[in-house]
């Protein structure tokens, strides 16, 4: 059952992809189904039973690798969010996209985008998660660039996609690590185990830096603000409520396992703390309201980071908790951002006022959300930041304890700042000019209907309620919120509560906000001083010089001449002859036996004809010395015991003469001369480099002859099995009969080849003719 | 092992090595020819001693089927391999009137371009976002 939730969805967006092209209103309407219905099921299958549903296709058994999913408390949690806030954005985008002619592709992408995320959720080990991680990169990748046309648009596809499938590779490693110490990737095995050591290290710092590229902690931070060069619902969606808490999954899954060591503690808490610093530091010098939105993300999934990775149950379960917090807040104000931009064509937050007069619902939903983003009282993002204070407070980590807290405190104090600008920029007063310009510029944005804003500010304001109603309805949330975690681990146990009452938490609290009004308030408008932060300027830099590097490479190794390829590679074949023959020694000259005066002779006379085929200039005569050759060579063939090789020779040869004479009947006489490059002399002493080493290899292969040969069986069975006794001929139609079909299919091939190629020139000459 | 075939061989590699390194396509063709023949001596001189052809109830000392096997289907293939090369060169020269091995154009295109003229980290602007 829990496969068939998924498929259905990649279902539709195939189906949208393929069939619905220009119908994807209708592909939506199905989309919008699915993800309903999957929502109910998973409710019906999770929640309140007693074993957990599970369900496992083998895919390479001998490996331990299958595609296991489980529905434990987590999973149902992560699902829900996943499927409904994929169905309010799939509402959404029936209205924000009109007439736009990349909508079947978003359904149908998104669709794929929503299966691969349940995927991720789903999973009961890490190789099943590393599945579906890759499928969300690759959706991700193809919705940043939707806009296909905008140079922009695909430089942050790339960048998104380079980033987070270099991090899905470091998974990967860190898959086969623990597959092949421990047997297992099943998280609740690994749990089990706590398994430590060196190796398991390393696969901890693989599994990481998969983690950070995904959900963009420090340094790979620079890959989301970017992302938003997608439509808003791609936005609001992937890369702030679902995707980017991929990461976040994956750490919540491996931490109980994994949280105990030193390595994933520092990493996590640097990494942690470093990004919600950074994010809410740039969040605070973005004028577009999008950005800003996007640089708070980043600087709320450093604070996720810390808390689901730091390895302390309390913190887990406030991470949990606030994993949903960020999840409804975010996905509103995204939303109501792209709802201002479609009405008012502005995201800039000195014209956002205008929005009050325009949208009051939008308005208000953005201004509670935003309250619950700074984490004000009372709503749910008060409660679950309270929590992530308590539990900072209790941590009982020492020094790393220390460091995450001042942190967290520091990037919540720039959280709230930043949440007073977007309020200022909200609720501040209307600029003189108003929208008036943009008005006039982008007239169609009047013409919204009544239904179209409703479908898009539904589920602004639904999204909005839902952080009032959570934060007022805290302790039962918590209690919904303890399945869930302990499914994680058995011991995050916890509770969430409106009011704590006075403590130290509180009081850190109520000086954040103090502090971060002041400051948000305070602080002048501080554009960002470069368009490109500075991890895009280093992913830039060395994705320029890779390119460059391979593009040297190639003028260096691909000069695109068939003489100095031949050069190359016989040089290379001499060296590795050479070296051969110096280390293991010079073959022996003792198994030379006396050849017979006629052989001697008739190999003389081959040889002279050969050196003939390379220095007469005249075609004709070249071709009979090449006949020449043959000839000797059937000679020598028919003199040591192979009439076969003799026979097929000559016959070769002729045939080969007469489509010589027929390729070159009309052309010149002589050949062009030879290139400049190589000059003569290397080719000559290149050519006697090979003529020299390749008989002494012969001859070392020769003496290095120990086992006796296969063809002593072929003789022993040839008359009874084959019924033959020329056992040169019983290999070739008896023995070894495919390799002859193999052999005959090549010449058939080969003959199509020519057909074709001489009725192509026949044609052209013709033509020409007339 | 016969010297004389072995010597035999170093001067057929060493001549259709020097055949392919040339400009003219026919000439290729023919150290394609050349080429061809010295691997099927090869074989057969390294893989087996001289004796009676392989034939079961003849008395004397037998010689090696195997390489002999190898060889029949490498002669066939070579000669199909060779009929194309030759075909190619009969096109060529039929629609452009040209028996040169050209060099690669897009090879010999990137050798000499210039460094790429995007500057790194063009940024996405929020202004190129896709509605």
């Amino acid at each position: 059952m829990l496969f068939v939730a998924i498929v259905a969805q990649f279902a539709v967006g195939g189906l949208t992809l393929l069939g619905l092209r220009r119908r994807p209103a209708n592909a939506a309407l199905i989309g919008l189904v699915v993800l309903a219905s999957a929502a109910a099921m998973i409710v019906a299958e999770g929640v309140g039973v007693e074993s957990t549903p599970r369900s496992r296709v083998d895919w390479l058994p001998a490996l331990g690798f299958n595609l296991t999913l489980e529905l434990d408390g987590f999973a149902v949690l992560m699902s829900i969010v996943v499927l409904v806030l994929g169905f309010g954005v799939l509402l959404y985008s029936l209205a924000y996209f009109e007439h736009d002619a990349t909508y079947a592709r978003f359904v149908g992408l998104f669709m794929a985008f929503a299966g691969s995320m349940t995927g991720v959720v789903l999973a009961a080990d890490l190789f099943t998660m590393f599945v579906f991680w890759e499928l969300t990169s690759i959706c991700s990748f193809l919705l940043i660039g939707l806009n296909d046309t905008s140079e922009s648009a695909r430089k942050s596809a790339v960048r998104a996609l380079l980033t987070t499938g270099a991090g899905g590779l470091c998974l990967l490693g860190g898959v086969g690590i623990l597959q092949t110490e421990l047997g297992t990737t099943t998280f609740a095995e690994l749990v089990k185990l706590q398994p430590s050591g060196a190796l398991i290290d390393a696969a901890i710092v693989l599994v990481l830096l998969g983690a950070f590229t995904k959900s963009a902690q420090f340094p790979f931070h620079f890959w989301l603000p970017g992302a938003m060069a997608a439509p808003t619902p791609v936005s609001a969606y992937l890369h702030s409520a679902t995707m980017v808490k991929a990461g976040i999954v994956l750490l919540a899954r491996t931490s109980p396992a994994f949280g105990q060591s030193d390595v994933w503690r520092w990493w996590v808490i640097v990494a942690g703390i470093t990004t919600m610093v950074i994010g809410g530091w740039r969040a605070l010098r973005q004028t577009d309201a999008k950005l800003l939105l996007a640089h708070s993300t980043v600087s709320q999934l450093g604070l996720l980071t810390v808390l689901v990775g730091m390895g302390t149950s309390t913190a887990l379960y406030a991470g949990v908790a606030h994993l949903l917090a960020h999840a409804v807040f975010k996905v509103a104000l995204f939303l109501g951002v792209g709802v201002i931009d479609h009405e008012l064509g502005t995201r800039d937050v000195t014209k956002l006022a205008a929005a009050r007069i325009r949208l009051p619902f939008v308005t208000s939903a953005l201004v509670a959300s935003t309250l619950s983003m700074a984490g004000v009282i009372p709503l749910f993002g008060f409660v679950t930041k309270e929590k992530a204070l308590v539990a900072l407070l209790d941590a009982e980590l020492g020094l790393a304890g220390s460091v995450a807290l001042v942190g967290v405190v520091l990037g919540s104090v720039l959280s709230v700042a930043y949440s007073v600008r977007f309020l200022h920029a909200l609720l501040g007063e209307v600029a003189p000019d108003g929208t008036r310009g943009d008005d006039q510029q982008n007239g169609e944005h009047h013409s919204s209907t009544l239904i179209a804003r409703t479908l898009l500010g539904a589920p602004v304001i639904v999204a909005a309620t839902a952080s009032i109603v959570f934060g007022f309805a805290a302790t039962q949330i918590g209690k919904w919120l303890v399945a869930p975690s302990t499914s994680l681990d058995v011991l995050a146990k916890s509770k969430l509560v409106l009011w704590p009452g006075v403590n130290d938490a509180l009081i850190i609290s109520v000086v954040v906000v103090a502090v971060g009004a002041v400051v948000g308030w305070r602080v002048p408008l501080a554009v960002s001083a470069s368009p490109n932060s500075l991890g895009e300027r280093m992913f830039d830099a060395i994705y320029d010089s890779i390119l460059s590097a391979s593009k040297k490479i190639t003028q260096v190794s691909q000069p695109g001449s068939l003489p100095i390829y031949v050069v190359v590679t016989t040089l290379v074949v001499a060296v590795a002859a050479l070296v051969g023959l110096l280390r293991d020694g010079m073959p022996s000259f003792d198994a030379f036996v006396t050849d017979s005066p006629l052989t001697v002779s008739v190999a003389l006379l081959t040889a002279v004809l050969t050196v003939g085929v390379a220095v007469v200039s005249v075609r004709f005569t070249a071709a009979v010395f090449l006949g020449g050759v043959g000839y000797g060579i059937a000679v020598l063939f028919l003199m040591r015991g192979a009439p076969d090789l003799a026979l097929t020779q000559v016959l070769v040869e002729t045939l080969t003469i007469v489509i010589f004479l027929l390729a070159m009947r009309s052309m010149p006489r002589n050949f062009i001369p030879a290139s400049k490059w190589p000059p003569k002399a290397v080719r000559v002493l290149v050519s006697v480099a090979v003529g020299v080493l390749l008989p002494l290899v012969a001859l070392a292969v020769y003496s290095a002859r120990r086992a006796p040969s296969v063809s002593d069986e072929y003789f022993t069975r040839s008359v009874d099995e084959a019924g033959g006794a020329n056992v040169v001929n019983v290999i070739l139609v008896d023995f070894r009969g495919f390799d002859t079909m193999g052999e005959i299919t090549v010449l058939a091939v080969a003959a199509l080849g020519v057909v074709n190629l001489v009725r192509v020139a026949e044609r052209n000459r013709r033509e020409r003719a007339s | 092992m016969s010297l004389s075939l072995l010597v035999l061989v170093g001067v057929l590699f060493a001549v259709g090595t020097y055949l392919l390194m040339e400009r003219s396509l026919t000439r290729v063709a023919l150290g394609v020819g050349v080429l061809g023949n010295g691997a099927n001596l090869l074989i057969v001189v390294a893989g087996s001693d001289s004796g009676q052809a392989p034939i079961v109830g003849r008395p004397d000392q037998l010689t090696d089927p195997l390489p002999q096997a190898l060889v029949l289907t490498a002669i066939v293939i070579g000669f199909a391999l060779l009929s194309f090369v030759l075909a190619l060169a009969w096109r060529n020269w039929t629609i452009t009137e040209n028996d040169g091995v050209e060099d690669d154009f897009e090879d010999r295109s990137l050798v000499s371009r210039k460094e790429g003229t995007a500057k790194p980290g063009d940024a996405p602007h929020h202004e190129d976002v896709a509605r």
